[in-house]
């Protein structure tokens, strides 16, 4: 059954559900940031609008950095801003920055311990039609390799909101991801949110779903589904994925004895590479993974991405009666 | 600006010092760099001895300007400058790249106050820099910003973008030096990659470059004050260097960009310095 802690909203189910980008929640996030923070700055490489800082940009025209398409300079001169006493929060793809400007942020942020917020916007592959080219699946593995950097990845544009302010205010640089496309919103200003800890979503013990960002959905919909057929599903949003919530995750090892991770990101190195090592170590515990399995994307519809990758509900229930069978 | 030639001669007994603990220094650790480090002593002399506004028992003292060393590594030469003018004790030379130290291969600012950013993977500083630049004149401050660079990490394209970047936004509290030394590990930077006409290239990025001969401390401490009349565009300062200076069978040879020594080397090398600074004395003595 639904946590109510979680505060989620209410008609969880209504195919009417609200829907919105988890980049909104960013344009959003960094104005409560900036208001709060005047050392708050942003810096875009060329994608203002389509990373929502134009909003940012409108209110605070002297803190706004147009750095062009310079993805390896928006990294290291924000590292630059950061030693001049500023919290830069930096834009673009994911694809882009971190992807291109990966060692400027390993050298010149994390290894320079300096705070600066890498804002990866139309990460997964529901960027659509764009195709492979744009659609980053690897960077939550790139950075969560990076020693001293935060990883988020949340789940609706309300819990993206909550997280770009939380970063302002958290010790260290991070990575946030966010998406292009629209995705419901289901959880509340109410819902806990604090970076490191992870919130579950719904109470099980038969199997544990970890999941990270807007496939939470369909894990609460796989859940729901698997409840009519007597199969008792936790669900977890895991939104940080480091430093990774130990506790929660040991927890649903030792109380489900079988773990499901959900993310929209290969298979390789991401969330489930996070759950999997830990538990390894400390409860093997039989695990599926759900993502993209070692391919590159291609255009399509969002959803309908979403779905030919193998990340829909009906693979999530698949996921959760095969690791059953593992138990 | 003409420097008294007593101040002159003074620092170049300094220069000439900090180029034997660079020898010392990289001898102990048995690897690290020389030619960079040699041919780059008097301008780190003229900076940490003339020209920075900085305060070495303060080393986060929000007005200070900014050093950021761009090519990592020739921290020799800066760790020498930091020890003589009191960031820490020269003793602790003898530890660079020893497990545990504070003077790492390549400089890192969290093990090492004063060091500013930490820096080796080539073409990264000019960007730190700029964005340095860029919110110290958001805070109204009067501070300068300095990238030193080398020559051969002009290659880079993440230092054109930081170049486009300062030129755009005009930050004339940037100074870039480039250490024209002509070499790279491969060989000469005009077989590798040729870089001329490198003054017309920043100036096509709106830069104002001004030029000297980067082992005379005069003209360097010339160069510096004449950038400071610069208004409306970034400085960029191309310094024409010896890589190796000071030690004769180093000097103009690309192979001392960075090679152990053999038996016998360091001690040459620190005799011929020493030679030098008997000299620079009795100069000064009889000035």
């Amino acid at each position: 059954m639904m946590n109510k802690s979680a505060k989620l909203i209410e008609n969880l189910f209504d195919p009417a559900i609200s829907q919105k980008p988890t980049r909104d929640g960013y344009g959003a996030g960094v104005i409560e940031a900036a208001k709060k923070n005047p050392d708050v700055v942003v810096m875009c490489a060329d994608l203002t609008d389509s990373t929502r800082s134009t909003e940012f940009k409108k209110l605070f025209p002297e803190r706004f950095i147009q750095a062009g398409v310079h993805e390896q300079f928006l990294a290291a001169g924000a590292a630059g801003l950061a030693l001049g006493g500023k919290i830069p929060y930096i834009t673009s793809y994911a694809m882009f920055c971190p992807g291109r400007a990966w060692e400027q942020v390993r050298t010149n942020i994390c290894l320079n311990d300096v705070k600066v917020n890498i804002v990866g916007s139309h990460a997964g592959v529901s960027v659509g039609p764009d195709g492979a080219t744009h659609q980053a699946i690897e960077d939550i593995a790139i950075m969560r390799a990076i020693p001293n950097i935060t990883v988020i990845a949340p789940c609706d544009a309300i819990e993206a909101e909550k997280a770009t302010v939380a970063v302002a205010e958290s010790k260290g640089p991070s990575y946030v991801r966010y998406a292009r496309e629209k995705t419901p919103v289901f959880t509340t200003k109410a819902t806990p949110f604090r970076i490191g800890k992870a919130v579950t979503l719904r109470d099980g013990k038969d199997a544990a779903i970890i999941g990270c960002g807007p496939l939470l959905y369909n894990c609460l919909k796989a859940a729901e589904a698997l409840a009519k057929e007597k199969i008792d599903v936790r669900v977890i949003n895991c939104h940080t994925v480091k430093p990774l919530d130990q506790k929660a995750v040991l927890k649903a090892a030792k109380e489900c004895g079988a773990i499901v991770t959900v993310e929209e990101h290969q298979v390789t190195g991401g969330l489930g590479g996070a759950v999997a090592e830990y538990l390894a170590k400390t409860a093997p515990t039989p695990q599926e993974f759900i993502g993209v399995q070692d391919k590159f994307g291609e255009s399509g519809e969002p959803l309908e991405l979403v779905e030919h990758f193998g990340m829909g509900v009906s693979h999530i229930k698949a996921a959760v009666k095969r690791v059953l069978k593992r138990k | 600006m003409h420097l008294h030639e007593k101040k002159l001669k003074e620092l170049e007994i300094i220069a000439n010092k900090l180029r034997q603990h660079v020898i010392t220094s990289v001898a102990n650790a048995k690897s690290g760099h020389q030619g960079g480090p040699l041919g780059m002593a008097d301008i780190f002399t003229v900076l940490y001895f003339h020209e920075l506004k900085h305060d070495p028992k303060k080393p986060d003292w929000p007005e200070r300007d900014r050093l950021i060393l761009s090519n990592g590594h020739i921290c020799p030469i800066r760790y020498a400058a930091m020890a003589e003018a009191g960031y820490f004790p020269v003793k602790e030379l003898m530890t660079l790249r020893k497990l545990g130290s504070r003077l790492q291969g390549h400089p890192e600012r969290s093990k090492l106050p004063g060091t500013e950013t930490t820096s080796g993977p080539l073409g990264a500083g000019l960007a730190q820099a700029a964005g340095l630049a860029y919110a110290s004149r958001m805070d109204k401050k009067t501070n300068r910003i300095w990238a030193l660079t080398s020559d051969g990490e002009h290659e880079a394209g993440l230092h054109w973008e930081a170049a486009l970047f300062a030129g755009k936004y005009r930050l004339d509290n940037l100074v870039c030096v480039i250490d024209r030394n002509n070499i790279q590990i491969d060989g000469k930077t005009e077989d590798i990659m040729p870089l001329e006409p490198l003054r017309a290239k920043y100036e096509a990025f709106n830069w104002h470059v001004i030029e000297c001969n980067g082992n005379d401390i005069g003209d360097v401490v010339r160069a510096f004050h004449e950038s400071k009349n610069i208004f409306q565009r970034p400085i960029c300062i191309i310094a024409h260097t010896m890589p190796g200076k000071g030690v004769s069978y180093m000097e103009g040879n690309f192979l001392w960009h960075s090679q152990p020594f053999k038996a016998g080397e360091a001690e040459r090398a620190l005799e011929e310095l020493k030679a030098i600074a008997a000299k620079l004395k009795a100069d000064h003595a009889a000035l």
